[in-house]
């Protein structure tokens, strides 16, 4: 369970920051009338679909801090036998990195007010988000014809489950994309559209943050790096 | 309240998030039905949530009459024994409370008392009922599928949870699943409004700090439900993969009948890591909420400030954070490292320390105070009594030494209704009769009202006090019949019996209350807008029940904290939070 602890201390140190922000040892009792600091005023000036989205992304890394957990305690039973890592799945990630780029690049052609790139910078961006996600499939059924079936071994059971839920994420994610694809189409204003945008970009990052966490993890490189992490500290 | 003129509130910026594009409703069906206003929204789910925990109680009804009275009901089996308490409990903790106290008083009291005209996301909003409906038909449907409901306690343990023999293997277990993973992704729809609507959607002027303790309660335990619920998740999707697909994430190798089964090398104990990693803090999702409100009502109700608002709101925070580093109390029993013991029990002993303070300063509120026994303080006051009884008793459990022998006994069963069970249950009952008039504008009854308190709890008091003896004797829990045992003298099946015709009484009492809602709503007297004098912001709308968009033209402006009770020098003995100071008072209007 370490990474789901590792993963809530961190929300608990942004909490913790947020709150000391928030003038908690205020005497409330005594501070009649105005007070500036409320919504609006200083500290929140963020619109509410962004909080609204960190707060879930928060919910989404804590998924993944669990399936991660899961992971590395049902690895170390003695019947775990790790499955090779198909070439595709490189190239996958390369699609993905694409994918985010390609909406930076949209995220950023929305702040210059470049509306014909932001309409192609999120085409880009769904397009090879698509094909990440049929890479993905492919992936499956390289694995299935070489005889990794998902009830074989954990392994095997883990790495389907674990793209899988990563997938959905992404399919997810496209609908919102293609939302924001049709409005961009359509030709609604670039400063209505900025929001949608953003929001895209954030979610797309954090995915691919996720993604890469991941495949170091189905890789067997996350086992390396603790192992070099724990000679370090002895 | 006052009028201010416009130069007052020069100093003041302009409310940025106030004026939210409003839905409004066309027909009436997205009115009343697919209604995308929280206060809708609040009522759908606390009608639902009831609902289903009627079903509960009928569960509790049916396993009581069992116990006390066993051989007697020969269509209760041994193995719809064990789906009755399965079912009885995972409605109870999820389908009931944490739907009543998040989904229902959340999206009433949230919106309100932060001076909101909706939640930010009412589209989702609406969602998350919809689909928690569909997790309790799915629910409900286990009851008719072959083989029934899954009997495999509320924990879900596997293996047994998934192997042939136990009640629901089939169809019961599967559903289930299905139905938790649905609970949980409504729940994350409705709990992201509630987070940013308190962090986003505060009026003018309502600082942190000056947030009634509801709100704090419910923010923090939705934070943590938001955070805990994945994991609940994660070990549904992987149990239905080892059901559905074969995989052997948590199932290990079995024999069974003499064969060698499909399954090999999982590990149960990884699921109950998962299982409790959300279940514990799901007690206090439970709890926190409960904290809250009856802060409030007791602060309402005594005519008097809470005593040390600001440790109360440093206790709710820290007992959330805490509850996620405790979880493995849970598995004393199943085997672990004797040093993770030591540090789970003492995380464990920690936690009520904050528990502690927020008990105090309930009793300092009280001290002293301008006492009115109204049904809500009445229900607040049951609430710290059993709640300070169930958890003297849970520090006897969280001691590794202590828990083992008492381990799946009845004293277990005592304890966890007793902070659990009875004591949130409390203030769920006094917080519908403190809301009550606000919601339908009308009083529920008092003299049923006063019927079914002390029904409820001097039965509830019957009821559990004497499981904890029972518990003491080693009367194991979750047996259908105990037979001729031992070391169980036949005095204890006399207690048992007393206990159940208890049960039978208690549940009577529900039924009245159930009709005085229903009474009331039409014979009720009329409330008015602020029947309790009270300072939040909720009770100050120009509409009751409250209009869609909650305010009049403008919202709200907040001055002061909540808890301006019997204020010394002031006209009433409450001062409402919208309530501008003498000082920005124009001469000559009186507030
Ligand atoms: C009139 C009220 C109630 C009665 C008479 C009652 C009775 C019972 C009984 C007889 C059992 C089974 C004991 C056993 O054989 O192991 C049980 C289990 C349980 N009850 Fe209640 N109960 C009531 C209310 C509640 C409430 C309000 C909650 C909410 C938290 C609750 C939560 C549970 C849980 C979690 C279990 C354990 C189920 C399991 O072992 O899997 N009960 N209750
Ligand atoms: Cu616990």
């Amino acid at each position: 369970m370490t990474a789901i602890v590792l993963f809530m201390a961190g929300i608990a140190a942004i909490a913790g920051w947020w709150l000391s922000q928030q003038r908690l040892a205020a005497k409330p009792w005594l501070e009649e009338g105005v007070v500036g600091d409320f919504p609006g005023g200083s500290s929140m000036s963020l619109p509410a679909a962004k909080i609204g989205l960190g707060v879930f992304l928060a919910v989404v890394g804590s998924l993944f801090a669990l399936f991660i957990s899961a992971y590395s305690m049902r690895m170390q039973l003695i019947d775990w036998r790790s499955l090779p890592v198909p070439g595709l799945v490189w190239f996958n990630t390369g699609v993905l990195i694409v994918s985010s780029g390609a909406l930076q690049w949209a995220q950023v052609s929305a702040h210059r007010g470049d509306s014909e790139n932001v309409l192609t910078g999120l085409l880009a961006s769904g397009v090879s988000a698509v094909v990440f996600l049929i890479g993905q499939l492919l992936v499956w059924q390289q694995l299935n014809t070489g005889g990794y079936f998902l009830a074989a071994n954990p392994a095997n059971a883990f790495f389907y489950l674990i793209t899988s839920v990563h997938g959905l994420h992404l399919l997810g994610g496209l609908v919102a994309l293609s939302r924001t694809i049709v409005k961009a189409w359509r030709g609604v204003e670039i400063s209505r559209l900025r929001l949608s945008v953003e929001l895209c970009t954030m979610y797309w990052h954090f995915l691919l943050l996720v993604w890469l966490i991941l495949l170091a993890l189905l890789t067997g490189w996350a086992d390396d790096f603790v192992t070099i992490c724990r000679q370090l500290l002895t | 309240m006052v009028d201010v003129p416009s130069d007052v509130l020069a100093g003041i910026p302009p409310a940025e998030v106030g004026e939210v594009d409003l839905y409004h409703p066309r027909s009436w069906w997205t009115r009343y039905v697919f209604s995308q206003d929280a206060k809708v929204i609040a009522v759908q789910y606390a009608i639902t949530a009831m609902a289903i925990g009627m079903v509960a109680l009928v569960l509790s009804w049916l396993m009581r009459l069992q116990l006390g009275f066993p051989g007697t009901f020969s269509f209760i089996d041994p193995s719809q024994y064990l789906q009755f308490i399965t079912m009885h409990g995972m409605i109870m903790v999820i389908y009931l409370l944490t739907a009543l106290f998040l989904g229902g008083f959340g999206n009433y009291l949230i919106p309100l008392m932060v001076g909101a005209r909706d939640m930010v996301f009412p589209y989702a909003n609406m969602l998350s009922y919809w689909i928690y409906l569909l997790a309790v038909l799915v629910l409900v449907a286990t009851f008719f599928v072959p083989g029934g409901p899954t009997g495999a306690g509320w924990t879900l343990y596997p293996p047994q949870a998934i192997l042939s023999g136990s009640p629901g293997q089939e169809a019961g277990i599967i559903m289930m699943l299905l139905s938790l993973i649905l609970f949980i992704i409504g729940f994350t729809m409705g709990g992201l409004n509630y987070v940013v609507t308190v962090l986003q959607g505060r009026t003018r002027g309502m600082t942190l700090m000056r947030l009634p303790l509801t709100v704090w309660g419910i923010f923090t335990a939705t934070v943590m439900a938001l955070l805990a619920f994945p994991a609940l998740f994660v070990a549904s999707v992987m149990m239905l993969f080892d059901r559905l697909l074969g995989t052997s994430f948590f199932m290990p190798t079995l024999v069974e009948m003499g064969q060698l089964g499909k399954y090999g090398g999982g590990s149960p104990l990884l699921f109950q890591h998962l299982f409790w990693f959300f279940g514990h803090p799901e007690v206090y999702i439970v709890a926190l909420p409960a904290f809250g409100i009856v802060s409030d009502l007791i602060s309402t109700h005594a005519r008097k400030n809470i005593f040390g608002y600001r440790m109360m709101v440093w206790a709710i925070v820290g007992i959330g954070a805490m509850s996620f580093v405790v979880w493995a109390h849970h598995m004393y029993v199943s085997g672990m490292n004797p040093k993770f013991g030591f540090f789970f029990a003492t995380t464990t002993l920690i936690i009520a320390i904050p528990t502690a303070i927020k008990v105090y300063n309930w009793i300092l509120t009280l001290w002293r105070g301008d006492i009115h026994l109204t049904i809500p303080m009445l229900f607040a006051l049951a609430f710290i009594i059993t709640f300070v009884n169930g958890g003297l008793t849970g520090l006897f459990l969280g001691n590794v030494v202590v828990d083992v022998p008492l381990s799946d006994t009845m004293f277990v069963v005592a304890h966890f209704h007793m902070v659990m069970g009875v004591a949130p249950i409390m203030v769920v009952f006094g917080a519908i009769y403190h809301w009550y008039p606000k919601v339908t504008g009308r009083m529920l009854n008092e003299t049923l009202g006063r019927f079914h308190f002390w029904v409820t709890f001097l039965g509830a008091y019957a009821i559990f006090f004497p499981m904890h003896y029972l518990g003491l004797l080693g009367v194991p829990r979750r047996y259908h019949d105990i037979g001729g045992t031992a070391f169980v003298p036949a005095s204890a099946h006399d207690l048992n019996a007393f206990m159940s015709i208890a049960a039978l009484i208690v549940g009577f009492a529900q039924l009245v209350f159930v009709f005085n809602m229903i009474w009331s709503l039409f014979k009720g007297k009329e409330a008015g807008g602020n029947p309790w004098n009270a300072t939040t912001l909720e009770w100050q709308t120009p509409q009751t029940p409250p209009a869609h968009g909650n305010w009049g033209k403008e919202l709200p402006v907040v001055y002061r904290w909540a808890y301006d009770y019997s204020v010394p020098g002031a006209a009433r003995d409450f001062i409402p939070q919208n309530e501008p100071p003498a000082s920005l008072t124009p001469k000559g209007a009186h507030p």
